[in-house]
Formats: structure tokens, sequence, C-alpha cells
């Protein structure tokens, strides 16, 4: 008995560390080939070992072109989309109102849908439409897809708020205003961050939606999807590896500003109330 | 679909307390204006959208984009689409059921070991878990084709154990795009599942071993119904996306693998069908929808039981 739960306990640590080897191996297998120089255009193995690609990354200028423009569209997707989104959770979370329902099921759906149908509806509705695919198409795309996800994220940090900061601040005399500048939105900015990093995220990496409704538009994604036919420089590599470089930097940096903020609650129990205040 | 909602892992939230200003009309009307612009946002280019996608399966099919559709709600397009490319709605299905078997046997351990066994390493590996989405999906794909390449390592091994032939191969076949959709689904899985594994209290299998039970039976009766929400969650958001995928099939694998996705997309944008693609997409919904349902309704009673 005791050693069959021994076992129990091992085994499934093995399992779970093969399982992370599974999902970590392309990705040490991306940042390999950043570093290849192939032998042939469209060769997929590693040849011979580079340092060209980091030191010319956009040594194919149609792949920098294509990242520019994703960037541009995934800021763009992301300021409206917070923006949008954000307001959306302060209504469902601070207000009751008629017809909230409805309203949840609006925002769930796009979730649910696949992006098969997101993008083959609005290339639908754009071609009666008679607008001409492109940039725009694909910004108000990547803003609609985002809005659900943005909304989720907000909530979730607005729902675990604790209100009693707010009544706090209003009986020490705070108006509104200065109760959200002071109280609400400092606590809330973490949220609203995430959600932003979040949408900025799916909008660069999206390809199946920008696919039906770019037009001659060409973003990182779709630039990668051609040049899978025709071969592919090894700077994408490059790329994929910078992103993934970026993206771990942020997770960790937020990791030690957590804990930073935990361990500074420990030393002084009375820094949340300070988070808004005049420091 | 409360299932989910449960990934959000905001609480419903209940009556907004203070509603001391309720009274006052600006602010009986606050929800709505905050509301407005996403709802519009929303309704103009996800609800509109889909009711143009359903009338452009209903156009006549002898029409053309150059010469111009007529709604003629021609239902027939959607028995000829289903009878002209069911095999590939077959694959997709098939392809995504496979990749979520195989996700679940490797998820669940994944999940259990991060929520219970993990300790203070679980934060770095719940990055390490959600790491494949930090680089594109379309680059790390690709780099499936570099691990499963016929001069690559994995294959090498492979033959030298006979479990494949001299000239077998993984590229381009159907083990291929099954590894790839399950790979790329995998973080969706594990993490609602991990979600609902984390909030286990390791006191309630103790006590289950206390009472005799064997480390199966506490699984079967305590661990895997507490975590059936987590369970249902992350199996919808791996197969809804692993069905509509067609990036896996098309990298990774030939014609003979392609699924429904690979021919909309073709519909769309190379055969400039707009009628059959949107029959297949209503159709390709409507399946997901189905089984969703059905799954919804098999794993809602399995937690009564």
């Amino acid at each position: 008995m005791r050693f069959s739960r021994w076992l129990a306990d091992r085994w499934v640590v093995g399992v779970a560390l093969l399982v992370l080897g599974y999902l970590l191996l392309p990705i040490a297998v991306v940042a390999a080939l950043s570093f290849n120089r192939p032998s042939s255009r469209l060769s997929y193995d590693f040849h011979e070992f580079t340092l060209d690609n980091w030191r010319n990354p956009c040594a194919t200028a149609d792949m920098c072109d294509a990242v520019v423009r994703s960037v541009q569209i995934g800021f763009l997707a992301t300021v409206v989309s917070t923006l949008l989104g954000t307001l959306m959770a302060f209504a469902l979370v601070r207000h009751r109102f008629r017809g909230r329902s409805g309203i949840n099921v609006l925002i769930f759906l796009p979730m649910a849908t696949p992006e098969l149908v997101l993008g083959t509806s609005l290339l639908a509705l754009f071609v009666a439409g008679g607008v001409p695919l492109g940039f725009w198409t694909v910004v108000v795309a990547h803003v609609m897809f985002c809005v659900s996800f943005v909304v989720v994220t907000v909530k979730a940090r607005l729902a675990g708020m604790d209100r009693r900061l707010e009544e706090a601040a209003m009986d020490l005399y705070a108006n509104e205003w200065q109760t959200f500048r002071r109280i609400t939105l400092p606590l809330v900015l973490p949220g609203i961050v995430a959600a932003a990093l979040l949408a900025f995220s799916l909008s660069f990496d999206d390809f199946i939606i920008t696919n039906f409704n770019s037009g001659t538009t060409v973003t990182f994604p779709m630039y990668v999807w051609g040049a899978a036919q025709r071969g592919i420089p090894p700077q994408v590599n490059v790329i994929g590896t910078a992103m993934f470089g970026i993206a771990l930097l942020l997770v960790l940096a937020s990791g030690l500003r957590g804990r930073r903020a935990r361990r500074a609650a420990l030393a002084a129990p009375v820094p949340v109330g300070r988070a808004g205040g005049r420091s | 679909m409360t299932a989910l909602a449960h990934l959000g892992g905001a609480p419903t939230p209940t009556a907004p307390p203070g509603d001391r200003d309720a009274t006052r009309g600006s602010y009986r009307l606050l929800p709505y204006l905050l509301l407005l612009p996403g709802a519009a946002w929303l309704f103009l280019f996800f609800t509109v959208p889909l009711l143009q996608l359903a009338a452009a399966s209903l156009y006549d099919p002898a029409g053309s984009l150059s010469t111009g559709y007529a709604l003629t709600w021609a239902f027939g397009n959607y028995p000829d689409a289903l009878q002209a490319y069911w095999p590939q709605f077959g694959r997709s299905f098939l392809y995504a059921g496979v990749a979520l078997v195989l996700a679940l046997l490797m998820g669940y351990p994944l999940a259990y070991a991060i929520a219970q066994k993990a300790g203070r390493w679980k934060n770095l590996l719940l990055v390490c878990v959600v790491a494949p989405m930090f680089t594109s999906f379309l680059v790390r794909t690709l780099a499936w084709k570099t691990i499963l390449s016929d001069n690559g390592w994995l294959v090498g091994l492979l033959r030298d154990v006979h479990l494949l032939g001299p000239d077998g191969r993984l590229l381009a076949t159907p083990v291929a795009v099954v590894l790839g959709l399950t790979y790329n689904f995998l973080p969706f899985l594990v993490l609602p599942l991990y979600a609902s594994l984390e909030r286990l209290d390791a006191r309630l299998l103790e006590a289950a071993s206390d009472l005799y039970a064997s480390p199966t039976q506490a699984f079967r009766r305590v661990t895997l119904p507490l975590s059936m929400p987590g369970l249902v969650a992350g199996t919808l958001l791996f197969f809804i996306p692993a069905s509509g995928d067609y990036i896996n099939a098309e990298l990774l694998g030939t014609p003979n693998e392609y699924m429904i996705g690979n021919v909309i997309d073709s519909a769309f944008l190379v055969r400039l069908d707009y009628p059959q693609g949107a029959a297949l997409s209503f159709l390709l919904m409507a399946a997901i929808l189905a089984v969703v349902f059905v799954y919804l309704r098999r794993a809602g009673t399995e937690e009564v039981l």
C-alpha cells in the first residue's frame, strides 16, 4: 500500500516531466534553428552554426515589414479592445441593469465560436458591404475577438476587489472622481495591463481570422504561411526566439514585482490603502 | 456553456453593493453608456456577420463574386457541401478526437503534478506550460517539421528500434498532424484542469485511503469527480479550436490529411465559392455545437452520479 502510493507519486511526476519536455522541445528547436545556416531554402534540418541570422534579422525585407505591420495592428487592436472591454467589465461588475444576461451571451459567444467561422463570416460581411480588405479590416476583426478576453480578464480582477476600500475613501471625503483615480484605478490596473498583454499576444499571433480578412496586407503569421510554401528564411526563427524571450522577461518581471509587493505587505501591514494614496 | 465561464475564474457578480445613487437618472444610464461601444462593436462585427454568412450559405450556387450572388434560399447547398466533403469532415473530428484523448492522457498527470506535487516550483512549471504560446503558432508548428523530418533523430531512432520500417516516415502522415494538434492545444486543456485540481484538498485523499480505498479507487471516486469542472472546460477549450484547425494539416500533412478547415479556406480564398464555404462553416459550427451539447449533458450526469 505504502509502496504503491510511493510509486503512484513518482509515476505522476515522471509523466509530467516528459509532457513538459514535449511542450518545450519545439521552442528549443526554434532557438537552435535561429543559429542555423540551412543547406537549401526548403530544408528544415540543422546544417551549420552561424550568427548571421541574428546579425541581420532583416535580411529578408518582406519579413521585417510584416513584423512591423503586425506590431502596428496589434497596438491599435490592443488599445481599442482594452478600452471597450474595460468599460464593459465595469458595467457588468459594478451595476445592476436590465439585459445583463444578453450582454453576457454576446461576450461569451465569440470565445466559443471556432475562429474559422469568425473569419469567414466577417469576410462575407465585408465583401457584401463592398469594404476593401486590408489593414483596417484586420484591425476591426482583431478588436472584435480580443474584446471578450479583455472583459473576462478585467472582470476577474474587479470581482475580487474589496469594495470597502472605496467606501473608506468616500467616508474620508474623497469625491467619486478622487476615489476612482486614487483607489479603484490603481487596484484594477494590474488586471487591465494583463488584459492588454493578452490582447496584444492574441492579435500578434492570429492567423486564421487575419487570413480571411487581410486582402493583400501581410502580417507576420501571414508571411510565415506564405513562406512555408516557398522556403522559410532562418530569420523567422530569430523573430520566434525573440518573441519568446520578450514574453518570458515580461512574465518573470511581473512575477518578481508580485513577490516584492507580497514581501512588502508582510513587512508593513498597511500598504493596500497606500497603493492609491499620496506617497 | 457554464463550463467555459468557469475558465475566467470570475464568480458571477452578485448584486453590486452600495448602489446608493441608483435613484439618480444619470446613474441608471451609466451601465448602458459603459456597455454601448463594446456591445455595438460585437453586434456589428460578430452578430451581423454571422447573419450575413447565413445568407451567403443560401445564395444561388450559380452566381459568382464577379457577377454577384442572388439570395434564392438554396437550402440544397448544405447537403451538396456535405456530400462533397464528408471525408474531410469526418477526418476533422477523428483527428481532433484522437488528439483530445492523447492530450488528456498527457495533460491530466501534468496538471495533477503541478497542482499537488510541485510545491514551490508551481509557478515556474505553469510558466513552462504556457511557454509555447509565447512564440508564434506557425513558427512552433514548423519546428515540428524539423523534429519529424526524415533525416531527423526521431525518425532515425524509431527506424532503429523497428517501430518504423526502413522507409517509414512521420512527416506528411496523420501521425504528424495529430501530434501537432495535441501539442498546439494542450495548454488550453492543462490550465483549467490545473485550476480545478489546485483547489483539491489533499486531506480528502488521505481520508479516502484511511477508509481503505486503493489509490485507483480514491482517484476514481474523489479526484476525478472533483476535477470535473476543469476537465469539462479544458476538453471544450481543446476540442473547439482543434476541430476547426487547418494549419497543422497544411504544414505537417498532405492533401490526404486535409481537414474541413482546409476546404473552407480554399472555398473562400481559392475557389471563391462563397455559398459552399458559408454552408461548410455553418455545418462545422453546428457539428461542434452538437458535440459540445451531447458532451456537456454526459459530463453533467456523471457529475451527479
